[in-house]
């Protein structure tokens, strides 16, 4: 028995949409702002249009590429114990591990805390920017969107700042820890990523990747 | 929220293998089975990635084999006025139930030891399932799929911790924290679970026919 057919001459691949995660295949029918489609077998959401998502993500994506930058160099804790004072930026942390095989580790960290993000802002920006302005995409637009969604599982800020967190219960007791200003960047860096997930619909940017509208 | 209609004419969802299509798992967009790029986006397209399987089990081990040696070698190294202190991932959480903070020592335990073992059953119990076609239960395995691909970062937290204490406690002859070799290794091991469970392609969860003779004939 063979587990394929030959494609069906009637079937208009642009009318139909392909869940990702497990191959099911539906009749484009794109729902309204505010609507989600989602897939009936695995419940992968397919399609979810927001209002002005575009210009929101592009704000967002600015604010992120500030805060990312000052968030690596200010200092972000500082300890105070019996008067031997310390403070660190993502910096220094990200560079923690610098002795021998673990310079390795410590470029890593830096990789997964600030580069992968910061690289994920700037091709967002630079995929939707044309877009939200009526221009026609820019060159190799579908490959810099691709590279960035492949980048997101390895995009670790929202993980690092759990980690802040588990980092003073461990030496509360130890020394008194105060936050510099980095770490409030931080804070609002973990909602700014969160945010701009929520609002990526990766359908539509395709959408109009593949349709830019003629101005 | 809607719900998509679905492209056949009865209502059994057809996998785009079965309409003789292939899709793109990064774009969504359908292309005739053979295809091997997608058109839109420049992704490449398998309609089942059977070599994949190879790569999970390559990941696993290499993960596997890292998180030994992260769970023998001291995670950090403590020298305060007077004693030097190595201690490993269960060691610590130990140290820390002596002291009385049995929430954070059952936070680590969880996190280092329940979650990475946890994670390396799953990944392999979700291989050997599509192996034998286990017909059954293809929404919890999806699920399981979902949160082993979900929970899978979230282990770098260690890694993360050991880098903030021993930057910021450089305390001069007071107290210093350094890094064991055992963080090396253990962020090895979330990063290779991590290409394990990336390489293993869930529509496979979803195909109950049996596929005849040998796969790799199939595109």
């Amino acid at each position: 028995m063979k587990d394929t057919v030959d494609p069906a001459p009637s079937v208009n691949l642009e009318e139909i949409i392909v869940c990702p995660q497990c191959d099911a295949v539906y009749h484009l029918k794109v729902p309204k702002v505010g609507e989600k489609a989602v897939c009936e077998r695995c419940h992968t959401v397919l399609i979810e249009p927001r209002k002005k998502a575009g210009l929101k993500i592009i704000a967002i994506a600015i604010a992120t590429f500030v805060l990312i930058l000052g968030a690596t160099f200010f200092p972000f804790l500082d300890i105070d114990a019996a008067g031997n004072k310390n403070s660190v930026s993502v910096m220094d942390a990200a560079l923690a591990f610098s002795s021998g095989p673990l310079l390795l580790l410590s470029l890593a960290t830096a990789a997964l805390i600030m580069l992968v993000p910061l690289a994920r802002v700037m091709l967002t920006l630079y995929v939707l920017v044309p877009i939200v302005l009526d221009l026609p995409p820019a060159r190799h637009a579908m490959q810099a969107f691709r590279l960035s969604q492949a980048l997101q599982p390895w995009s670790m800020a929202e993980i690092f700042a759990l980690g802040c967190a588990v980092a003073l219960v461990k030496i509360a007791d130890l020394a008194t820890v105060g936050f510099g200003p980095a770490f409030w960047m931080f804070c609002g860096l973990v909602v700014l990523i969160v945010a701009q997930d929520k609002f990526m619909c990766k359908w539509s940017v395709w959408n109009s990747l593949e349709n830019p509208k003629k101005s | 929220m809607v719900g998509m209609e679905f492209a056949g004419k009865s209502q059994k969802i057809l996998s785009a293998r079965e309409m003789g299509l292939v899709a793109c798992t990064r774009c969504t967009r359908a292309w005739p089975i053979g295809t091997p790029v997608c058109q839109r986006c420049g992704h490449k397209m398998l309609s089942r990635d059977f070599g994949s399987m190879q790569r999970v089990w390559a990941f696993w081990v290499v993960g596997l084999m890292c998180y030994i040696p992260a769970n023998m070698y001291p995670m950090l190294k403590t020298r305060t006025l007077f004693q030097v202190d190595e201690s490993t991932i269960v060691g610590g959480a130990v140290e820390l139930a002596h002291h009385g903070s049995y929430g954070i020592a059952f936070i680590i335990l969880l996190a280092s030891v329940a979650i990475p073992l946890a994670k390396f059953w799953a990944i392999a119990y979700l291989a050997v399932s599509v192996k034998t076609r286990n017909a059954a239960a293809h929404r919890s395995r999806h699920v399981m799929y979902e949160i082993v691909e979900y929970i899978g970062r979230w282990s770098m937290i260690d890694i993360f911790v050991v880098a903030i204490l021993s930057s910021l406690v450089q305390l001069k002859t007071l107290a210093t924290i350094n890094p064991g070799p055992a963080s090396m290794f253990f962020a090895l091991s979330v990063i290779f679970t991590m290409l394990s469970a990336q390489a293993f392609d869930s529509r496979l969860i979803w195909d109950t026919n049996a596929f005849d003779g040998d796969p790799d004939q199939h595109v």
